[in-house]
């Protein structure tokens, strides 16, 4: 039970050192903005491209902005020197990971839904009629990008030119959750929409891989 | 060292032996023709190096347990040379496909889900070079090779939803599928070969990195005093 109350304290603090400052938030969303924004100048889609690529798109940006919002998620504990005193406050350092993946689901569930309208407007398409089954994608295509770039976040935050590393580790490994999350909204957007089944049951996979392999490994991520 | 030399040896006879039956024993394929005979490379070298990866994983598991340094080397030798069949495998396969299907390349299951591999690969030796202290950087890249392998399988089972190009498997596949019993003898020789050849260059490697890995540490020593 430890674990839970543990994560739990954990990730209030993640919650309160974010939203005291809102730094990620507001940087996150601005830059997927730009980026649909880009991606709509260089490709100039009609409507029937943008239900077809629109989804593609969107799933790039938000990958693009995790791999840069992810970054000081580690970072942030190595540069105040914090990360030492995390692991002797907790019983098993898998606590610590559960609050952070936790916190960065909820700041990219966050952005999405703040970027959606704007997704909506500007690509014009509708995600309204098929909204619940959209926030389920956006949650657990969020969730596994979530889990592998915390737990590949612990590993860039210890390497040299890291910054640039962390996206390079991340999203060749995100490939699946990229692939599957792009086609299942796309099937969302069509003018009879589809939930393809097959490709949420696989985002969920991937995510019950990921989040057991971190309880396997995380500790030895965190080791001194 | 003796050993070393007959193994090398060993391979390299392997494959002379393999490359002729290729050209020479195996009968021409009926509608490919020449060009067909690039997949008793193409295929064998692709086993060759899956098995790599798989022994890279394994030496990655057994150092994130063991601690030994014996089993990095190992993972950081494995990974280097599947990544060199990996490459060959990239290189050729396009040879083959631009006669046979019209087209370089297409983002079918199989070819996008090796290319993939072979980018988590390159991010793996990438890594290592990015962390200075020794058991830092065997300890993270074991875990990263861990993730890395793990990630494989979902890549292709994500790709498969589109139209797939390369053909079905025709080596244990289903029914219909299946070899001329010529040409499955010279293919599972080509294997054979190109598994020793990865063998010997993993050796080679291994030893390699056992002596670089000696040279930093009295470096070290000679530095600190």
């Amino acid at each position: 039970m430890s674990l839970f109350s543990n994560a739990a304290v954990l990730l209030g603090k993640e919650l309160r050192t974010e939203f005291r400052s809102r730094e990620l938030l507001t940087t996150t969303v601005v830059f997927i903005l730009v980026v649909l924004i880009l991606f709509s100048f260089a490709i100039s889609p009609t409507t029937e491209e943008s239900r077809e690529f629109g989804p593609g798109l969107l799933w790039l940006a938000i990958l693009f902005a995790a791999s840069l919002m992810l970054q000081p998620c580690f970072l942030r504990e190595q540069t105040n020197d914090t990360l030492s005193s995390l692991r002797l406050a907790v019983s098993d350092p898998f606590s610590i990971f559960l609050a952070k993946l936790i916190a960065n689901t909820l700041f990219l569930l966050l952005t999405e839904l703040i970027m959606l309208p704007f997704f909506a407007i500007f690509y014009n398409v509708p995600v309204l009629p098929e909204f619940h089954w959209l926030l389920l994608v956006l949650f657990l295509g969020s969730l596994g990008i979530s889990i592998a770039g915390t737990a590949l976040s612990a590993i860039s935050a210890q390497a040299r030119m890291r910054e640039l590393l962390l996206p390079l580790l991340l999203l060749p490994l995100l490939t699946p959750v990229l692939v599957v999350s792009a086609t299942v909204t796309v099937g969302l957007f069509e003018r009879e929409p589809i939930v393809k089944g097959k490709g949420i049951a696989f985002l969920a996979v991937f995510d019950v891989v990921f989040l057991t392999a971190l309880w396997l490994f995380g500790e030895y991520l965190l080791e001194e | 060292m003796t050993k070393r030399i007959i193994l090398g040896a060993v391979a390299i006879l392997l494959v002379i032996v393999a490359a002729y039956a290729s050209f020479f024993i195996a009968p021409q394929e009926r509608t490919m023709g020449l060009i067909q005979r690039i997949f008793y490379f193409h295929a064998a070298t692709a086993w060759a190096g899956e098995m790599t990866f798989f022994v890279c994983f394994l030496a990655n598991l057994l150092y994130v347990w063991k601690r030994q340094p014996k089993y990095d080397w190992l993972g950081v030798s494995s990974a280097e040379v599947g990544l060199a069949c990996i490459t060959v495998v990239l290189i050729t396969g396009p040879i083959w496909a631009h006669p046979v299907w019209g087209i370089w390349w297409t983002w079918d299951a199989r070819l996008t889900s090796t290319f993939v591999l072979w980018l988590l690969y390159v991010s793996y030796l990438l890594l290592r070079t990015l962390i200075e202290e020794p058991e830092r950087r065997a300890l993270l890249s074991a875990l990263f090779g861990i993730f890395a392998f793990l990630d494989v399988p979902l890549v292709f089972f994500s790709i498969r939803w589109w139209r797939t190009q390369h053909p079905q498997p025709v080596i244990m596949g289903g029914s219909g599928s299946g070899l001329d019993p010529t040409m499955s003898k010279v293919f599972f020789f080509s294997v054979l070969a190109m598994h020793v050849l990865a063998a010997f260059l993993i050796v080679e490697r291994y030893v390699l990195e056992k002596m670089k890995s000696e040279f930093d540490f009295l470096a070290r020593e000679v530095e600190a005093q």
